[in-house]
C-alpha cells in the first residue's frame, strides 16, 4: 500500500477521478491475455505526455514501479503489473490528432484503438497495414511497444515499418521526440526503431507518427487444400518464387484442421491435411488473373481441393474457417500456451515436423497455423493444467520447441514480445554480448529500474 | 418450482474467460466510459475474485456490477461465448441477497418498499403521474424500471394509459378453423404504455385467422427485476406466467417486445423442465408472422406512390438471440416502406433494464451514438421490436434535436392491413 501522501500528489497530477486505490480497479488493472494476475498498488489515468512526465518524477523520487498499460491484450505479459506499483493507463489519450491526406502521415495518441484509426483512415483512402488479431481492441501504442505482427505483414511489413516518429517520456520523466513526419531522416540514432518492440521499458509512447499508404481498390481470398504440410510449404515459396507476394499466406496444420472439423463440421475431405488461404489486393482487373495464376503455380503440389471467393460473403465464409480455430483449440483441451516462433519461410515445413515430433514425445497435443508467408507459427500447446505433471511436460515441450526455431536460424517470438513469458528463454537465443548492450542501454536510461521493471530480462 | 443459478453454479463459465480484451471491442459502457470495470472481461475477474473470497461486494465492486446493460454484445463477439450477462444478473442477485435491495439502487429500494415510493411518488409532478402509476401491479417491471423518484426531468417518456391494453381486449379471440392458437404476452411496455401495439399485433394475427388468447392474469416477464438483482422476484413472476400461459393448450406463446422474448425464451429456459417448455413454445411476432404466409400475402397489397423511409434498430434481445432477418424482412415486404439499413443497427440502444436509471448519463451518451447513426441514414422512421427500445431511442433523438420518429414495425403493419374490427 502506498502512501496516502503519495496517492494526493498522484492526485493532483492527473486528478482525483483518474487515481484508483480500490480493490475493484487493482484487480482490473491485474490481468492480461496471459491470464496471469499481480496487483498493483494504485491504477492512475493520465490524458498527457506532462502529466505521464510528473508522473515518472514522483515515481523516480519514490522508487515506485511503473508499469505502462494501453488494452492489457498482450500474450507475453508486457503490461502486467509484476512488482505492484503503478498502473499507467493510456485509456484517455484516444485521440487521433490528425491525418494528412498530402504527405500521406498520421498522429494519434496511444490509447487510439487500431481498427478505429484504420477504419479512420480508409474512409478518406489510406491505408494502415499492421493487423495483429487483436487489432478491434488493442491500442495503438501498445503496437508499437511490442512490434506487433498480423496476416498483411507478409506483403506489408509490420508495426515498426510504418512508425515514422514518436513522443516519448523516458523512464526519468523527460519528454523527448524522435524520428518526424519526414519519409527519410539520418540525425542521430534511429531512437524510433529502438522504441518500438522495446515493450515498454525505455520509455512511454505519448504520441505517434504513422506513416500511410493508398487503400489497395480490391481484394481477392482462396483457401487450397493440400494433401500434406511439405504441399503448402512448397506452395508458399513456389508463389513467392514466382515473384507474387500475396497480402496474407496463412496455413493451418492437419490438427488444426481436424479440430476445427469437430467443432463446426467444417466440410473438407478427408485427405486435406494442411490449407492455406491466401489473400491478394491491388486493382479489381489484376485480382483475377493474380488468383488464377496461383492456383496454376500450386497445382502440382498436392491440391486436394481450391476455393476462390467471387463475392464479400464467400471470402468472409473462408476467413470464418480461419477465425474458427481459436475457439475450436479449447474443445482439445482447456489450457492453451500459444506461442509465436518465427523461422525462415522455407524451413516452415522442417519445422512442423520438429513440433510433431515434440507433442509425440511428451504426449501432449500440439496444433500449429499462422502466418506461412513470413515463417511466423503459432505453436499452440493444448493441456489440461489440472492434470498432474502436464504443465512440467508443456514447460519442457515449449522450451524444445524454441530450440528447434533456433537452430533453424528462427526466432522464439515473431509478434508477442518477449515480457515475462519468454524472459526465463532469452540466453537461449540472445548471446551474453547482446544481452549486455541491451541492458546497459536499459540501465543508463532509467538508472533507477523504475519502467516496467523484470520484463525481458528476468534479473533486471 | 422455478429457480435461478447463484454465481457459484457460474464458476466454470466464468473461469472460460481467457482475458483476451475483445468484449473491449463491443461493450456499449466501455465504450462510453473507458474504464476496465466497465467491461465485461473487468466484471469476470471481479466476479472471479468475490467467488475466490479475494474481494467483497465493497461499493465500487457493485459500481462496477452495476454498469452492465445485459445486452450480450460481449457474448455475441467472445471467441469462448463467456455469458457476461448471466454472470453479472447472478452476482446482482448475490449482492441483493447480503445487502438487500437498497444497497444496489436506491430506486428499487424505494419500489420493493411500495407504501414510501407511494408517497414519494404523490409528491412528485414528474413524467408520471402517481394516479397513473397506481395502475401498475406492484410487481410490474416498469416499476423496476422507472422508479420515479430517481427519473430524470429530462427524460422523454410516454404517458401511461388510462386503459392497459388487456382491459380493452377480451380473452378469447376466435380465428379461422385449421390456424394456429397463440397465447399473447404483452409484457408491461405494451399493455401499459403502447396499447396501439397490442392492438395492431390482434389486428395482424386476426389477418391471417390465428386464434389469439390474452391471459388477463399474466405479468410482467421478470426481465428489470433480473437486471435489479432481484432474484425472488424474477422467480415468483416466472411462476405466474406459467400458470397464466399454461391454462388453455396454445401452440406458439408469442411476443411483441424483445426483452418479454428474452425472459420467457432464455432466462425461463433454465428454471425447469415445465420452464424449458415454455420457453421453447416462445416466438418472436415477426419470427411467427414470416414463417406463416404473411411476407407473401403483404407482396399482393397495392404499393402507395408515396413511400416513407424506414430504418430497422436490432434490439439486443433478440439480436443476441440470432433473430435479425424476420422484422426486416416484414419490413421489406410493407407496401409503404422503403427500407433502409443504418450503420451500427445493431447495437445497444442504452436502456439496459434498470441501467438507464440509475445511469442515465451513460445511458444518454450511448443513445447520443445511436441517435447519430439514425440521422445518417436518411430514415424518417426507426422501426424496431421492443417498446424499451422504442423509449430510449425516441429520448436519444429528442436529445439530439431530430425529427425522427420511432414506431413498432406491429404499427406499420397494421397500417398496411385492410381494416377489420376487432372481434367483440
Amino acid at each position: 500500500m502506498l502512501d496516502p501522501r503519495i496517492i494526493n500528489e498522484l492526485k493532483g497530477i492527473v486528478g482525483a477521478g483518474n487515481v484508483a486505490t480500490d480493490m475493484a480497479a487493482l484487480i482490473c488493472y491485474s490481468y492480461d491475455a496471459t491470464q496471469q494476475q499481480f496487483l498493483p498498488e494504485v491504477v492512475v489515468h493520465p490524458a498527457s505526455a506532462e502529466e505521464i512526465s510528473r508522473i515518472l518524477r514522483l515515481a523516480n523520487r519514490e522508487l515506485i514501479p511503473v508499469f505502462p498499460r494501453g488494452a492489457g491484450s498482450g500474450f507475453s505479459g508486457g503490461s502486467l503489473p509484476t512488482k505492484g506499483g503503478i498502473v499507467l493507463t493510456t485509456e484517455r489519450m484516444d485521440r487521433i490528432l490528425a491525418i494528412d491526406q498530402e504527405n500521406l502521415v498520421a498522429t494519434v495518441e496511444p490509447g487510439v484503438v487500431t481498427e478505429q484509426f484504420q477504419q479512420a483512415v480508409e474512409k478518406v483512402g489510406l491505408f494502415y497495414p499492421p493487423d495483429p488479431a487483436s487489432l478491434k481492441f488493442s491500442t495503438l501504442g501498445g503496437n508499437v511497444a511490442e512490434c506487433a505482427g498480423g496476416p498483411r505483414c507478409v506483403k506489408y511489413g509490420v508495426t515498426k515499418d510504418y512508425i515514422l516518429g514518436l513522443e516519448v517520456v523516458t523512464p526519468t520523466g523527460d519528454i523527448i521526440v524522435t524520428g518526424g513526419p519526414t519519409m527519410k531522416g539520418v540525425v542521430g540514432y534511429d531512437l524510433t526503431k529502438l522504441l518500438c518492440g522495446s515493450e515498454g521499458t525505455l520509455g512511454i509512447i505519448t504520441r505517434i507518427v504513422i506513416k500511410l499508404l493508398p487503400l489497395p481498390e480490391a481484394k481477392k481470398t482462396m483457401l487450397v487444400l493440400f494433401d500434406s504440410i511439405d504441399g503448402a510449404a512448397k506452395g508458399v515459396s513456389a508463389i513467392v518464387g514466382a515473384k507474387i507476394i500475396p497480402t496474407t499466406l496463412e496455413f493451418m496444420d492437419g490438427r488444426t484442421l481436424d479440430c476445427v472439423r469437430q467443432a463446426t463440421g467444417l466440410q473438407v475431405p478427408d485427405a486435406a491435411r494442411a490449407v492455406l488461404i491466401i489473400e491478394v489486393d491491388g486493382d479489381r482487373e489484376f485480382l483475377d488473373k493474380q488468383a488464377n495464376r496461383i492456383a496454376e503455380i500450386i497445382a502440382p503440389l498436392g491440391v486436394v481441393e481450391t476455393r476462390i471467393a467471387t463475392t464479400p460473403e464467400e471470402s468472409e465464409a473462408l476467413w470464418a474457417i480461419r477465425r474458427a480455430v481459436s475457439p475450436s483449440l479449447r474443445k482439445v483441451n482447456p489450457d492453451k500456451f500459444n506461442e509465436d516462433i518465427c523461422v525462415p519461410r522455407s524451413k516452415v515445413p522442417e519445422m512442423i515436423r520438429k513440433v510433431d515430433a515434440i507433442s509425440a514425445k511428451y504426449g501432449i497435443p500440439i496444433v500449429n497455423f499462422g502466418h506461412a508467408g513470413d515463417g511466423n507459427i503459432h505453436v499452440n500447446v493444448m493441456i489440461d493444467k489440472k492434470v498432474p505433471g502436464e504443465l512440467a511436460k508443456a514447460e519442457q515441450a515449449i522450451e524444445e520447441v524454441f530450440k528447434g526455431a533456433l537452430e533453424l536460424g528462427g526466432t522464439m517470438s515473431g509478434e508477442h514480445g518477449v515480457g515475462i513469458a519468454k524472459a526465463p528463454y532469452i540466453p537461449l537465443e540472445i548471446t551474453p554480448q547482446t544481452a549486455t548492450y541491451m541492458k546497459a542501454l536499459k540501465k543508463a536510461l532509467d538508472p533507477n529500474n523504475i519502467l516496467n521493471p523484470g520484463k525481458i530480462f528476468l534479473d533486471s | 418450482m422455478a429457480k435461478l443459478k447463484d454465481l457459484e453454479e457460474l464458476r466454470e463459465e466464468i473461469e472460460q474467460c481467457v482475458k483476451c480484451g475483445a468484449c473491449r471491442a463491443h461493450c456499449p459502457v466501455f465504450g462510453a466510459e473507458h474504464r476496465e470495470g466497465r467491461v465485461a472481461r473487468g466484471k469476470i475477474a471481479l466476479s472471479k475474485a468475490v467467488l475466490d473470497g479475494a474481494v467483497g461486494f465493497d461499493a465500487k465492486v457493485v459500481e462496477d456490477l452495476s454498469q452492465c446493460l445485459l445486452c450480450g454484445s460481449c457474448w455475441a463477439q467472445c471467441p469462448n461465448k463467456v455469458p457476461t450477462e448471466e454472470i453479472v444478473a447472478a452476482a446482482r442477485r448475490r449482492i441483493a441477497e447480503e445487502q438487500g435491495l437498497s444497497s444496489f439502487g436506491k430506486g428499487v429500494a424505494a419500489v420493493i418498499g411500495r407504501p414510501k415510493l407511494m408517497n414519494l411518488l404523490a409528491k412528485t409532478g414528474g413524467a408520471l403521474s402517481s394516479l397513473l402509476f397506481e395502475k401498475l401491479p406492484e410487481n410490474s417491471g416498469l416499476r423496476l424500471r422507472f422508479p420515479a423518484p430517481y427519473l430524470d426531468a429530462g427524460r422523454t417518456l410516454p404517458p401511461l394509459t388510462s386503459k392497459p391494453f388487456r382491459e380493452r381486449v377480451p380473452e378469447v379471440i376466435e380465428g379461422a378453423p385449421g390456424q394456429p392458437t397463440v397465447a399473447f404476452f404483452t409484457g408491461c411496455g405494451i399493455n401499459y404504455m403502447y396499447p396501439a401495439i397490442g392492438e395492431a399485433f390482434v389486428k395482424a394475427l386476426q389477418f391471417l385467422g390465428v386464434t389469439i388468447i390474452i391471459p388477463k392474469d399474466q405479468a410482467c416477464c421478470g426481465l428489470p427485476a433480473v437486471s435489479a438483482g432481484a432474484g425472488k422476484t424474477v422467480e415468483q413472476l416466472a411462476e405466474q406466467n406459467l400458470e397464466a400461459l399454461n391454462r388453455r393448450p396454445v401452440d406458439f406463446v408469442v411476443t411483441a417486445c424483445a426483452s418479454c422474448n428474452a425472459g420467457l425464451g432464455k432466462i425461463y429456459a433454465d428454471m425447469g423442465p415445465e420452464f424449458a417448455e415454455l420457453a421453447k413454445k416462445t416466438q418472436d411476432i415477426f419470427v411467427f408472422l414470416a414463417s406463416h404466409g404473411l411476407p407473401e400475402k403483404l407482396a399482393a397489397l397495392p404499393k402507395p406512390t408515396r413511400r416513407v423511409k424506414v430504418t430497422y434498430h436490432d434490439p439486443c434481445h433478440l439480436r443476441t438471440r440470432g433473430i435479425t432477418k424476420e422484422p426486416r424482412e416484414i419490413l421489406r415486404a410493407l407496401p409503404q416502406v422503403e427500407f433502409v439499413e443504418m450503420e451500427a443497427a445493431g447495437t445497444c440502444c442504452g436502456l439496459g433494464g434498470t441501467y438507464s436509471v440509475y445511469h442515465y448519463e451513460n445511458s444518454k451518451k450511448i443513445g447520443a451514438k445511436k441517435a447519430g447513426f439514425v440521422a445518417a441514414s436518411g430514415a424518417e422512421l426507426v422501426a424496431t421490436d421492443c417498446p424499451g427500445c422504442i423509449m430510449q431511442l425516441q429520448d436519444s433523438i429528442n436529445h439530439a434535436g431530430g425529427t425522427q420518429r420511432v414506431v413498432h414495425i406491429l404499427e406499420l403493419l397494421a397500417e398496411a392491413l385492410p381494416e377489420r374490427p376487432l372481434s367483440p
